[in-house]
Order: structure tokens, then sequence, then C-alpha cells
């Protein structure tokens, strides 16, 4: 049983955490509808993923109305979630599911939640620094720098996929930086400002 | 001529240039203009929304206001996760108001505005459903008789909101394929996840995933998949024979784009629709 | 504003309801200030006696000559109050109601600002009843006869309880026999009878009662009238068969030619012919032709069935004909239709040959069904695994939002079928088991000890895909057991999907016909939730069975009888007092443009042709108010609708403060 594990945070903290969370997942259409869910286990079913984590999607509702987000946030759950939609399109209380599991991401970074600092959350910050630098990702700059930051010696399996794509000319050596990229980093610097997620 | 935004994407810029040229070909046979949107941006896409909603947000609102500004009503996007980003930001535009006071501000820093004009579409639906049978069957040379495709969707080609088909077991690639003269097969996974990004952060569970839908592709008897987006034609393309190894099984399996299809029953060469950047071998279907 | 009038207003705490959002202290000193306003009262509960009490004791005392109450919706106590005024000697329609529960304290949290709200409402009210004027009611003989709407076993109870009290009933069914979904079924939940045993004799009943007028193939088309006297128009389908020299003998089905078609009966699963009647206990036993598939209306040849008929009853150039009937109550007892499963592709019905329907499986279990009573694979051997996928399109906003209520005991029913059939394995997939009626939860027991599993959670899918050696040419149903916290993969044989209850596809036509609102789940609304659930906001128009909510057997019953009840209180009153609510003309304004009269819905405006202007016939003025909307000279006036009270009533709710 998971119930053993020591809570890092305080009861206050606990509240708040649990409080940020519906505050933000409110903001999203239909998101007030994570209120209704009946833990029917649809979600979890559904869920490509789900034999993997630690909290299926429903198992993270009961664990947010048990006061237990801490322990979702610093599981593998939310970052082996592939974004497929397939819970939402199911929900039947109508739950957007996939959104819900991009606030627990954006949660557990804000909040330093991660103490097994998982791939996902370093593909994400890695691809948003590029996509920051350029307007627009290059795949090759984003992989050689997610495989430096995790795990330099996997990257060494990919050498053959590499090798395949260089030989049909599908590596993108050279970087292509937009045009606009001034404008679009002051819009992002004013998002930024405002302190929005 | 019917002229469209397009929206490429990066990915289709280089490593999956196949699908974007074969897309701008058989669209212009159709009589249909994919008129790239000048210095468009990243969408947004998976990786940045789960670090910043905002930010990816605001990367898609700047694509729809070039679109806009040039004077489309439609961005059209053929990967499937620059699709659902950028629909789900003119879907949020829409119905929240803190989220359009937001945008409207961040645009406003570049000297953008964006008028909440532009619908966005999927290739696979403007390409079906705006050209119809008759449009579709009239520009077909070489029918692809005897060619059994799994036709194979994704997932975020129709979700979460299932606007051109149902959500679940989408159908319009299977009724194209019937145009061409193509056969489907009985293919239950069709609207699967092919693992995404989990394929690289994940590897175990991204094989998990992608080794399915070529099992069962080559269960059900088919030829080749057919695919709608770059991100499940890498996945299902690259690692077949690391996958098989795991497996222990052979999943090899022609993957194509549903456009290149298109192109060979219209009567393009196998070069004109780039079945030389394949990573499996597709010679007996795009030949 | 100066006023002759002596207004009292009294303020109802309703207990708490209203008191907790609402300062009634500072309400009651506000009316205080009020135009006219003589006296102003709080109490707790003013449809008490002796919050009655206090208005007629102020009338007689303080001389009122109008009262306001706030309180509660006009639909709860407007006739309490307005007899009460009545009893204290002033004229019924002397009186405004505003209400402050339901439209106040239930709807707002803020006490200061659901006070100020209560002020404007109160104000508006007392703004009106000074302009309110005295109108007389009317009685009127009540029709004795009573029209049933739908023939399945809500309304057969309804009707054979009306004709066993001796009035004529006209019982209307829109298919070739009445029986309705109850007569598909093979075992009735919880205890097991057989559906036919019980419900055949009720058939047979109805067909031959003296009170009952039985039209099948008949539709009702028009409602017009009011409590007491409907008209309503009945159309009876064209059958082609005279039922009057019919005598049921069988000879014309044996003989048709045309085999092939599809029983709507069978849900599909065994073909019937073109005359036919839909099973061998149809009430009443005649045939009907399916002209759509008539060889001779196909082909302008054939004809056997009349050849072989020597009662000479066939007649191909039959019409339909329209009836006009004269009620004095209404009962609406037209059903459900059960959700089809193709809305949820997930589940696979309609691509794996053994999902199977709710309705497929009763008749695949029902002894006279087309496998006999025998549970069977598409390929025609028992399955060894069978399951069972509760709440299929039931508790999900995006198809049926409310809980379908029979399912889970149908689907126990079902289980408990297979397992005496076939001993199969059987899974049920539910989110919670409800099992509410009486002996429910013991019928749950039971079927625990038969060893039936049951899983917590509902099924996400079925699907062919095979993952294990075990699931080789089986179904799969995949779901998350829940309190084990794991997905679990199910290989079985068989799956039935226990679709949920819809309002039928025609109810909004149906209820647009009978003049009464639908809730938003579609099916009929009642008049109130609990101490109205029989009525409906129309008088004279009842309710019976699934066609007001999902229900099973019992409640259909019981209800089929509530409504005879309620029918029957009405008409052996022999009389009804009408509103005066109705429309008048002003002949001095009107132009005689007859603009009224073309759109008046119920033809209530006459063209006097000696005085050149148009008018009202009291007795049909539904009081809609089109004509006065309609008028351009401002001659049509409606009666407690007048221009003066609502603008009396609107400028006491803008004004400021």
């Amino acid at each position: 049983m998971k119930s053993g594990k020591p809570r890092r945070l305080d009861a206050e903290a606990t509240r708040s955490l649990r409080k940020e969370f519906l505050e933000h997942v409110k903001e999203l259409p239909d998101g007030e509808k994570v209120m209704e869910c009946i833990q029917c286990g649809t979600c979890s079913a559904t869920c490509p993923s789900a034999s993997r984590m630690d909290y299926s999607p429903r198992a993270i509702v009961a664990a947010l109305r048990a006061g237990d987000l801490e322990h979702v946030l610093e599981s593998d759950s939310v970052w082996l979630c592939a974004s497929c939609y397939g819970c939402t399109v199911r929900c039947p209380a109508g739950i957007p599911f996939t959104d819900m599991m991009y606030e627990l991401k954006r949660l557990a970074m804000a909040r330093g939640l991660l103490p097994r600092a998982r791939q996902a959350s370093v593909m994400a910050g890695t691809f948003a620094e590029t996509v920051n630098r350029l307007g627009r990702n290059n795949e090759v700059a984003l992989i050689r720098k997610y495989y430096l930051r995790t795990n330099p010696f996997a990257a060494m399996g990919q050498m053959g996929f590499a090798l395949r794509m260089m030989k049909r000319g599908r590596l993108e050596l050279s970087s292509h930086r937009i045009k606009g990229i001034e404008g679009l980093v002051k819009m992002l610097s004013t998002v930024e400002q405002e302190g929005a997620k | 001529m019917r002229r469209y935004g397009y929206f490429p994407g990066c990915s289709l810029m280089v490593t999956n240039r196949a699908y974007s040229i074969s897309a701008t070909r058989v669209a212009r046979e159709l009589g249909v203009e994919l008129a790239e949107v000048s210095d468009w941006n990243c969408c947004g896409a998976t990786a940045y929304l789960a670090l910043s909603e905002a930010k990816a947000f605001v990367m898609s609102a700047r694509n729809l206001a070039l679109a806009e500004a040039e004077g489309h009503d439609t961005l059209v996007a053929a990967c499937s996760g620059c699709y659902v980003v950028l629909r789900k930001t003119g879907k949020y535009l829409d119905e929240k108001p803190a989220v359009r006071s937001r945008v409207t501000k961040a645009l406003a820093a570049g000297d953008m505005t964006y008028n909440r004009t532009v619908k966005v579409r999927h290739l696979l639906d403007v390409l079906v459903n705006d050209c119809g049978e008759e449009g579709v069957r009239a520009r077909v040379k070489k029918p692809l008789e005897g060619l059994k495709v799994a036709a194979y969707y994704g997932c975020q080609v129709g979700r979460p909101f299932g606007e051109a088909d149902d959500p679940e077991f989408p159908v319009t690639m299977d009724r194209l394929m019937g145009w061409l003269g193509a056969t489907t097969v009985d293919f239950p996974v069709r609207a699967a996840c092919c693992g995404g990004l989990t394929m690289t952060t994940e590897p175990d569970l991204g094989m998990e995933m992608t080794g399915r839908i070529l099992r069962v592709a080559r269960e059900r008897g088919a030829d080749c998949i057919a695919t709608a987006c770059p991100l499940c034609q890498i996945n299902l393309e690259a690692y077949q024979d690391k996958i098989g190894r795991k497996l222990g099984t052979d999943l090899r399996m022609p993957v194509v784009y549903f456009t290149q299809l298109m192109g060979r029953a219209f009567g393009l060469s196998s070069q004109e629709v780039m079945a030389q950047d394949s990573l499996t071998d597709v010679s007996a279907v795009l030949a | 504003m100066s006023t002759n009038e002596r207004i009292g207003v009294y303020i109802c705490h309703c207990g708490s309801n209203i008191a907790q959002t609402v300062d009634c202290g500072a309400l009651t000193e506000y009316a205080k200030t009020l135009p006219g306003v003589v006296v102003a009262k709080e109490y707790k509960y003013m449809c008490s006696d002796p919050g009655q009490d206090l208005i007629k004791k102020d009338v007689a005392e303080n001389k009122l000559t109008r009262v306001v109450v706030s309180s509660c919706s006009p639909l709860m106590h407007e006739e309490t109050f307005r007899t009460a005024v009545e009893d204290a000697g002033l004229n019924r329609f002397l009186f405004q109601m505003s209400n402050i529960r339901e439209q106040v304290s239930w709807v707002h949290k803020d006490k200061v600002k659901a006070t100020e709200k209560a002020k404007k409402l109160l104000r508006a009210a007392a703004n009106r009843v000074l302009h309110q004027r005295p109108l007389e009611r009317r009685e009127v003989p009540v029709m004795p006869e009573v029209v049933v709407v739908g023939g399945g076993i809500a309304g057969i109870e309804a009707a054979l309880r009306l004709a066993d009290a001796g009035k004529k009933v006209h019982l209307v069914e829109k298919e070739p026999t009445i029986g309705g979904h109850m007569a598909r079924f093979d075992k009735t939940f919880p205890t097991l009878d057989c559906a036919a045993c019980i419900l055949t004799p009720k058939m047979v009943s109805v067909g031959q009662h003296p009170n009952i007028n039985l039209m099948v193939c008949s539709e009702v088309e028009e409602v017009s009238g009011y409590t007491g006297n409907f008209k309503v128009k009945v159309r009876k389908k064209a059958t082609c068969v005279d039922n009057e020299k019919c005598v049921g003998c069988g000879v014309c089905w044996e003989k048709c030619p045309a085999k092939k078609i599809s029983s709507e009966f069978e849900e599909g699963l065994a073909n019937r012919t073109a005359i036919y009647i839909p099973f061998p206990q149809a009430v009443p036993k005649r045939p009907v032709i399916d002209r759509d598939n008539c060889i001779y209306f196909k082909t302008g040849k054939c004809k056997v069935c009349e050849k072989f008929c020597d009662r000479k009853a066939i007649d191909f150039e039959q019409k339909d004909e329209v009836v006009e009937l004269t009620v004095g109550a209404v009962i609406a007892a037209t059903g459900f239709e059960t959700l089809d499963p193709r809305e949820l592709p997930r589940y696979g019905y309609g691509r794996f040959d053994n999902v199977l329907s709710p309705l497929e499986f009763e008749r695949m279990t029902n002894a006279s069904g087309p496998t006999a009573g025998k549970v069977l694979l598409k390929d025609g051997t028992a399955p060894k695994s069978v399951a069972i996928l509760h709440c299929i399109g039931s508790r999900d906003e995006k198809h049926l939002k409310h809980c379908s209520r029979v399912c889970c005991m149908y689907s126990l029913k079902f289980a408990h079928l297979v397992e005496e059939k076939t001993h199969a394995e059987i899974t049920n997939f539910y989110i919670d088991i409800r099992a509410f009626g009486k002996g429910y939860e013991e019928f749950y027991h039971r079927l625990l000890k038969e060893g039936v599993t049951f899983v917590r959670g509902k099924a996400a899918e079925v699907t062919d895909v095979v993952e294990a050696p075990e699931e080789q040419g089986k179904l799969v149903v995949v779901a998350e057991d829940t309190l084990l916290g794991k997905v679990r993969r199910v290989p079985v044989d068989m799956v039935v999907l226990s679709t949920g209850l819809r309002a039928r596809s025609d109810a909004g036509h149906m209820a647009h016909v009978l003049g009464i609102s639908r809730s938003a789940d579609g099916f009929f609304l009642e008049r109130h939730p609990k101490l109205g659930p029989v009525d409906t906001p129309t008088e004279g128009i009842y309710l019976a069975g699934a066609c007001q909510g999902p229900k099973d057997i019992p409640d259909s019953v019981a209800q089929g009888a509530a409504a005879a009840a309620c029918a029957l209180s009405l008409i052996v009153r022999g009389r009804v007092v009408l509103e005066p609510v109705t429309a008048e003309i002003d002949e001095k304004k009107c132009a005689g443009c007859k603009l009224c009269i073309a759109n008046c819905p119920y033809s209530a405006i006459e063209y006097d042709e000696g005085k050149k202007v148009s008018v009202v016939i009291e007795a049909l003025c539904k009081g809609c108010g089109t004509c006065v909307a309609t008028c351009p000279s401002g001659a049509a006036r409606q009666k407690n609708f007048e221009d003066a009270q609502i603008s009396s009533e609107i400028v006491g709710i803008l004004a400021s403060m």
C-alpha cells in the first residue's frame, strides 16, 4: 500500500497545494468537472500508460480528494501521460483529464516536486529552450541536448537511427531562426512578467 | 483553385519533409493550394504545454494571427500535434476571456493582433471532406488495386474535440483509401496512441505502444500502414527492428503517409512522393 | 403615488428556507414604506392555518382592499392565498404574490444582496396589486371519458382501472398490439416471474373490456380544449384489414410469400411476413399489412392473403381514418426508448457478432423467442463466459446524464438467466449497484451467492486485439478494477451491453401535441418532483410510466394506477372551475382587421359580421396572449395581464431603491 509513504509537506502546505491545483484546473474549459468524478475507472482502463503509473488518472482524483497530491507529483505518473486524449474523450463526467495532466506537470515543476527528475520534464525544458532561441524546434539540437542531460550513453543506442536518417538527408543540421524572433521573445516575456502559468 | 493557409510545423521541414512535399503536390492535383504562412513559429506543442500553457497559447496565437493577416479563414495543419495545440488555442481564446486578454496583451508586445477569425483544420479532413469523393476519384490514374492498407489515424487527429470524425473510431482515411482503389483492413487500433514522445523519454513504454500497432497491422494482413502525423510516422518506421527484437517477432511493415498513397494513385512518380526518404522498404507500395 | 387602496403585505420565513438568506425583518419594515401599504407582517409559515388567519383578520380589522404575500413560487401556494383572500371577503384576484424563495433565497448566498432583490420583487408586487381588477371564475361540466395514450404496462393499468370504475376509456396505441416493452421480456426482476404470464391476462382484459375502446396503429395528432373538455384527434392508420370481419385465424400470414422481413418485435433476430401479427399473444389478434414490404404494394401483383381470407377481411383500399374524441382527461403513457449502442463504438456493437443489446438478449432468453430461450453465440454454440457491462450510455454527460434506474437490476436478471441456462462464467462490470427496490438488494445477494463475479469498474472498451494466448478468438473487456487499482482484461465469448433508457425520439413532438413540457433529460415534466409526480402543469393531463423518467415495472404500474385515480377524481367531480385569465376585445377600439383570428392558436376568436369586430369565445380561449401582442389597435386585452399591471410590476423592479 502506498499510504505508508512519509509526507514532506505539512498540513497547511498540503491544503495550499490542493487549493492551487483546483484553482488552476477550474480555469480550464470544463475543468470544474473534476469535482464530479464518479471513480468509474474508464480513464485508467483507456490510458495506454496506466500500467506503469503509480497513480492512474482515476487514482489521481482519488488522491486529490484524500489530500495526497504531493505523492502524485513526486511519482512518475503524470510524466507518463502521452497526451493521447483517450481519457478525455471517454470520461463520462466530462473531465478534461489530459489538460489536467498538463496542469499537474506544471505544478510539479513550479514546486520542484521532481525527486527522480523524470526524463519527460527534461524533455519539456530542453524543447522550450530550443524554441525560445529559434522560434522553431530543431530535432537534432533537441535530441542531442536531451541525451547529454539525461543519459549520454543512451544516445549511443540512437546512432544507428541517426545514420539511417543522415543517409536520407533527413537530419536538420543547420538551425533555422524565424525572422520575427525578436517579437516572439517580447511576447513570451510579457507572459512571464504577468506571472501566468 | 481553393486556397488555404498552411502550417507545416517544424518536423515537416527536414525530418519529415516527405509528408509536406507529397501533401503540397497532391493538393495541387486536387486544385487546392496549401499556402505556407510566412515566418510561422513552433505551435507550442505537447512538450511546451507541460512547461507553460500561457506561453504555448501565445506561440499558437502568433501563428493564427499570421494566417489571419494573410487573409486566410482556415489554417491547415498537417501534423496532428500542431493541429491539437492550434485548435485548442482557438477554442480557449473563444471560450476563456482570461486567456484571451492575456494572449492579446502578449501579441501586442510584438505588434500583432488576432481577431479570432481563423478555423484550424487537419490536412486529412480538408483533403477528404472538401475535395470529396468525386473530386478525388476524378484524379485517380493508377488505382491502388489489391493494396490492403491499415489506415492509422493516431490519437490527436480527432481528439479531444472530434469535429471532423468520430474521436474513437474515425473512418475518414478508410473512405479515402476506397476512393483510391485500395481496401482497408479491420484495424481496431486505428486511433491508438503511437507513444508520442515517450519513445524518447520512456522507451519501454513507447515501444510497447508502437509495437502493438505494428503487430496488429501484420495480424490483420495489411500491406502497409498509412499515417497522418509525422510523429506517428517516425515512431512506426524507425524502430521496427528494435521492437521486433525485443518482442521476439518480425514487425517489419512499410509505413507511408496517406498523401504519398494519394500521389501514387494520382500518377505521381515515387520520387515525386519522396519514397526515397522512407526508413522502411516501401518499394512494393510506392513503386 | 397616492391611493385610496389599503394593502396588507405578508412576508413568509418558510421555516428557515427564506429567513436564512433574506432579512425578513428589514423586508417587513421596507414594505411599510410602500404606497398604500397599511399593514406589513412577517410570519414563519404563511401557508399554515394561523398564517392565513393573519390575512383574514387584517382584512376585517384593518379594512384591507388588496393583499400581497412574499413567499414561495405561485405554483406552490397562489391558490392557497387566493382562497384565503376570498374567504376574507375580497375578490381572489385582488392579490399578488412575489417569489422570494425559488427566485431569491434558494439561488443566492449573500444576505445583503438577496434582501435587496427581495425588496425589489416585493415593490413590484405591491405596485402591481394596485392595478389588479376583480374577476369572476366560471364553472363548466366535465366530459366523463378519458383517453390513454400508449398501451404499455402503465397505459394498460391506467385504462383497466378507469374502465373497472365504469368510465369509458379510449386506449391509443401506435403499434399493431398493446403490451409495450414488457411483452418482449422473458423474466421480471427480482421475483423472476414470467413477463408474459403476468402481462397477457391484462392485455386480454383490455381487449375484452366493454368500457375500453382500443385503437391500435393509431396516433394522437392534436389535443385542444382545456381540463374537463379536451378534443383529441386520433389518426387510425390503414392496416388493410377489416378488424370487424377478421377473426385472427392466421391463414393470411401463413400464406404470405414475403417472409424475409426483419421482425421489429424480435429485434431483427427473426423474420416476419408482410401481413403479420407482432407475436402470438398480440392484442388485438388482428394482422396488419406492412405496406413498405408488401409485394402487392411494391409491384401491383400478389394479393395472396386476399385469396385465402374466407372472411373477406382484406381491404387494400383502406384509408387512414381520423377520429375526434371528447374527453375530460388525458393520460400520457408513451414509454421510452433504449439507447442505441452504436452511439458508443468502443463497445463494438455492430462490429462484433456476439455483442448484444439488452432487448436482443431479452428476446434470446425468451422461450417464445428466436432461439426458443437458448443463450447462443452466433455460431450456434453456448457461451462459456459472458460479460455484462452496466451503465452503457447512462450516467454519462455525453450521452444520458441520468441513472436509468433499471439497468442494474436487469443486468442482475441477465446474469442469473445466463448462469441458469449455460453455467457460463459471468462477469458484471459496474460503477455502483443500485438495488433500491423491494427485494432488490436480496436479489443482488442471491447473485453473489450464485458465484457471479462483480468487477467494480466501468468497461472502457471491448476489443478483439489479442494480448495474451487466452484472448485468442475471444472478445476482451478492458476495465479498471477500481477496488484493486489494476486494469483488467477479461476474455469472454459474449458481451451484453446494459444500455440506458432515454426519452422517445418523438417525445418533443408529443409534448407539443399534448401541450406539456419536458425536463432537461427529455422526459415529460411532472408538476412537482415530490408532490405532483403524476400531474403535469397542464390541468387534466396526467403522466404514467417511463415517459416521465426511467421506471421499472412496479413503479410504472403504480403510476398508471395513480394516473387513473387522478383522472377519476377530475371526472367524478363533474364540474371544473376555469380561471378567467382569458382575452377580451374592446369592440370600440377593434378595427376588424382579423389579424388576431389568423394568429389565434386555439381558433378562439370569431368575427362578428354585424358589428364588424372580432369576438373572443371565452370557453376556447387559453389566455396565451398571442392576440394581445398581434392587435395593432390595442383592442385585445388579456385579463389579469393588462398593460398597466405588467408595466407597474416592471417599474417596481427597475426603479432605483
